[in-house]
């Protein structure tokens, strides 16, 4: 499987950089989000569960745009029937694009947090970063999965960019609320601020009993 | 041995029959013409045979397997040409065929050798979306034939292709590959020479089953009154 994995993810990253279709839109979402809650709020800084919320909720929804377009070059060109043609296993589909979007979720928090520390974050972030880096890994982990199963089954609709959001918000609900309690001790400006354990617990549980979920369900999604 | 051997097979989309009571025979290395006006169930056809749709009701075996339930051991021994050529618009037609071929585990060999015989390799490393539709069917046809699949399933092979493409590729999926072949056309003067049995489809039923030999144009010309 992990050659199959590779050839998929290679074309993916591929079609990616000649498009620019999903990162670019989804860090300048980003970044234009932060810009409007620096006005809307009328504050110039924020910190702890305000802005652990701001950042959760703005990369949530900056990568809901990467989501509705995962698999739309796969169903606009036929790029499913050639995979589904070739004796391969299913799920070499369900890993290869969840590491795209994990890819692309990266990409877009190398940009999003320099601009959240920028725009609005108080306290300086230096020594909350590797915490931060834990914290953003699980969710991102759970996005990706769960953003792929979602992908999948809403692309085959006619109504693939309404329901792909629609299906996917509650179900990314734990992640944003175990992200934001998890991340909130981390703006706060204390030196030995450290990520709260039981909420990267949850996030990790989350993530596992969705990787067996979409493990289990991904083959089906692209049957007949 | 059959190739193929179908029997009352049905499929619906929703309320609509796609197909209904299809039964036929077609043994190893023979050719079979699907005619029949649009809508009339061709594409669906096809899809069930190269196991990308599932029957509803019937006995479908293809290869050996029976469909739906090995339709694991019928994938990569099937090569489909259909309306779209399942080929990615931002990759080159080198790198499509290289994708095709890691998921078929071909080596890269095969890749360059199919680029030269579909007259491809001079512009294989431009993306598809600057290439001609004719020059896409081409890499369409290689992607095809990538695998030496045993069954060829065709759906208008000939679109956008001129005269010159079809001499072309008809090494690859025209009789002189020896490939058992599924066809549909809409070209009777053309393709009723290739074939050795001819299935005339109307609103998804079979109006016409027969041996080519025993096919008088004028019954392939009723189907599309």
């Amino acid at each position: 499987m992990r050659s199959t994995v590779a050839a998929l993810l290679r074309k993916e990253l591929l079609v990616e950089l000649r498009t620019l279709e999903s990162v670019p839109g989804m860090s300048l979402f980003a970044v234009t989000t932060f810009v409007v809650f620096h006005f809307a709020l009328n504050r110039s800084t924020v910190e702890g569960d305000l802005g652990a919320g701001i950042l959760w909720v703005t990369l949530l929804f900056a990568a809901i745009l990467g989501i509705n377009r995962l698999f739309v070059a796969d169903a606009e060109e036929g790029g499913f029937d050639g995979f589904l043609l070739a004796p391969v296993e299913r799920t070499a589909m369900l890993v290869a694009k969840a590491l795209t979007l994990l890819a692309y979720l990266v990409v877009l928090e190398l940009v999003a947090i320099p601009a959240f520390a920028l725009l609005l974050l108080g306290p300086p972030l230096g020594h909350a970063l590797p915490g931060l880096i834990g914290v953003l890994a699980l969710g991102d982990l759970g996005v990706a999965v769960i953003g792929t199963l979602v992908a999948a089954l809403a692309v085959r609709t006619r109504a693939r960019d309404l329901l792909g959001p629609l299906l996917g918000l509650p179900l990314f609900v734990p992640i944003v609320i175990g992200g934001a309690r998890a991340t909130s001790p981390l703006l706060t400006g204390a030196h030995n601020a450290a990520p709260a354990a039981r909420w990267l617990l949850t996030l990790g549980l989350y993530d596992l009993v969705f990787g067996l979920i979409a493990y289990a369900l991904f083959d089906f999604l692209l049957e007949d | 041995m059959a190739a193929l051997e179908v029997e009352g097979l049905a499929r619906h989309y929703g309320e609509r029959e796609a197909l209904r009571d299809v039964s036929l025979s077609l043994a190893e290395g023979q050719t079979l013409v699907v005619f029949g006006p649009n809508g009339a169930g061709k594409t669906t056809l096809l899809r069930v045979l190269a196991t990308l749709l599932r029957p509803h009701a019937g006995r479908v075996s293809v290869l050996g397997s029976s469909l739906p339930d090995e339709a694991w051991a019928v994938r990569g021994r099937v090569g489909l040409l259909g309306h779209e050529p399942l080929l990615y618009r931002e990759l080159t037609a080198q790198e499509n065929l290289r994708f095709h071929a890691r998921l078929h585990r071909v080596g890269e060999e095969r890749v360059a050798q199919l680029l030269d015989a579909v007259a491809m390799g001079g512009r294989a490393r431009e993306p598809l979306r600057t290439l001609s539709r004719g020059m896409v069917q081409r890499v369409a046809v290689a992607r095809a034939v990538l695998h030496e699949p045993e069954l060829l399933l065709l759906d208008e092979p000939h679109s956008n292709l001129d005269p010159a493409a079809v001499e072309l590729v008809a090494p690859l999926i025209g009789r002189s590959s020896r490939r058992t072949r599924v066809i549909c056309s809409h070209d009777p003067a053309g393709m009723l020479a290739e074939a050795d049995l001819v299935l005339g489809l109307r609103a998804g039923r079979p109006a016409l089953v027969a041996a080519a030999a025993e096919v008088d144009p004028e019954e392939i010309a009723e189907l599309y009154r």
